[in-house]
């Protein structure tokens, strides 16, 4: 029991030390420039207790339950001798399928749970007087992170160079903006940003290294990166595809 | 009577906690018992571990609702109000940037990002060097991000339409792509997504969107939105520039 103690100070005091500079920064803007109090100073001041609170127990939660079994998880799938695979199979692409659909899987799941993503649907249905539905949109998102996981991992069992891939989405990307509903262009840029936080990164960056450094020819310096990359980039793809798909839809009802 | 509302309250926030975590316990649970076949490690771990998570982020988005969001807004409508760019830019710039330094998945990617260079033989192998390098691209992504959030806050203010600036920075990544050294490409393209923080997404959406609510002629979801895109952008070009600074 008292291990949990020591271990939960402990993650408190580098969330609270992440938080430090916004705080300063808070109070030096309040008190020396804007020179005005803070509206509803009592219930913002708990709502940061609750913040700070809420985000080490997230964070202590996430290492005790979500990263071990995570990395157990991604080793183990990566594993030749648990694939079946010998010889000139390692080579073949198609003998990790159990990768691709766990990356998918793990990627929609943590993105539904990401709070920076929750935090970003809250505000977006509030902006848009409720048009845009918080779940709809994080449900969009994560299928965004699935299928970037899955191509990402492909990438790094075939080897094939990053930046073709990041280039041809940038293309789909500007492609898609023109065609776009414009209202919903900057969210759909800004989703790719929020995705990738506290409960994705360390899951996939343990995927990414472990993956290429099972798969043989590979080495983890270099074909280890670019998962994150790609869950940065495809949830845009998304977010923009289901747009212009309800504007389709809507156009086509009208006439 | 206002015990068991407050009570009733509680429980349907912790069951939206709940619901949000529902798939990676579907996925967790799906994979160790039908795939890999294996017995949980640490199930009474495991299970205490998922209930501090729940009550973590039932207690987050709490907070969010109470405690960022509104400093956010009433920040925004403070700087706002009293008319000053200078100041303006300087808080942007000292959110972005004081925000990312201290960031833990930068200063990973960072020490990382030393060891590939000096085994790729681009930077000396020794200790000094690979820290006055780290720091550096600590500092180069830090300084990108205060900076983007300083483009980001001035598009508000003057209306710039934001595809054109994106899809300009695409364009950079891509020119830069071609001149950066291939061992740092893969590390700057995922510079990109660690920059946001939990704390930081809050805090700059709600920075954007109370802008351009009080700015005449800006719609809060077309132009309010748009900041964290600058910040996901601008670190991948300035990693590839301390990329090529070095070598």
């Amino acid at each position: 029991m008292f291990d949990y103690f020591t271990d939960f100070a402990l993650v408190l005091f580098y969330t609270l030390r992440d938080v430090a500079p916004i705080l300063v920064l808070i109070i030096f803007f309040q008190l020396v420039v804007l020179k005005q109090p803070i509206p509803h100073l009592k219930r913002v001041t708990l709502g940061g207790v609750y913040v700070v609170l809420g985000l080490a127990l997230f964070l202590m939660g996430l290492e005790k339950a979500l990263f071990p079994v995570g990395n157990i998880m991604a080793t183990q799938l990566s594993d030749p001798s648990f694939l079946g695979v010998t010889g000139v199979e390692l080579s073949n692409w198609k003998s990790y399928y159990w990768i691709y659909i766990f990356s998918a899987l793990i990627g929609f799941s943590t993105t539904i749970a990401e709070p920076s993503l929750i935090a970003v649907a809250i505000k977006a249905s509030e902006v848009s007087g409720g048009t845009i539905k918080p779940w709809g949109l994080r449900i969009t998102v994560a299928i965004g992170v699935a299928f970037a996981l899955a191509l990402g991992t492909f990438r790094i069992v075939t080897g094939t160079p990053l930046f073709v891939y990041i280039m041809a989405g940038y293309i789909i990307v500007i492609i898609q903006t023109f065609f776009a509903p414009k209202k919903l262009i900057a969210l759909a840029y800004d989703s790719g940003g929020v995705t990738t936080s506290t409960v994705t990164v360390p899951i996939v960056a343990a995927l990414g290294l472990g993956l290429s450094s099972a798969v043989p020819g590979r080495n983890p310096a270099i074909d280890g990166f670019g998962l994150i990359a790609f869950a940065s980039l495809f949830p845009i793809i998304a977010v923009l595809g289901y747009a212009q798909f309800m504007s389709m839809k809507k156009r086509t009802f009208k006439n | 009577m206002n015990y068991k509302f407050y009570s009733f309250i509680i429980l349907k926030k912790l069951w939206a906690s709940v619901t949000d975590l529902i798939p990676i316990i579907v996925v967790i649970v799906f994979f160790q018992t039908v795939v890999i076949q294996q017995p949980f490690p640490q199930i009474g771990e495991v299970i205490f571990g998922i209930l501090l998570v729940i009550v973590g982020l039932m207690l987050f988005i709490e907070g969010l609702e109470m405690g960022l969001f509104p400093i956010g807004e009433s920040m925004a409508f403070a700087l706002a109000k009293k008319g000053s760019l200078f100041w303006l830019m300087i808080f942007s710039f000292l959110l972005g940037f004081s925000t990312t330094i201290a960031e833990p998945a930068l200063i990973a990617v960072a020490k990382e990002a030393s060891v590939i260079s000096s085994d790729a033989g681009l930077i000396e192998n020794n200790q000094e060097t690979m820290e006055t390098y780290a720091v550096g691209l600590r500092l180069a992504v830090a300084f990108s991000v205060g900076l983007a959030i300083v483009i980001g806050v001035l598009r508000i203010l003057k209306g710039w339409p934001l595809h054109y600036l994106i899809i300009g920075g695409y364009v950079i990544v891509m020119l830069m792509t071609m001149i950066a050294p291939v061992e740092i490409i893969g590390l700057a393209y995922d510079a990109g997504g660690v920059t946001t923080s939990t704390i930081t997404v809050p805090l700059v959406t709600a920075l954007g969107v109370g802008l351009a609510t009080v700015i005449k002629g800006r719609s809060p979801l077309l132009d309010g939105f748009g900041l964290i895109a600058f910040a996901s952008l601008l670190p991948m070009i300035f990693v590839m520039a301390y990329g090529l600074f070095w070598f």
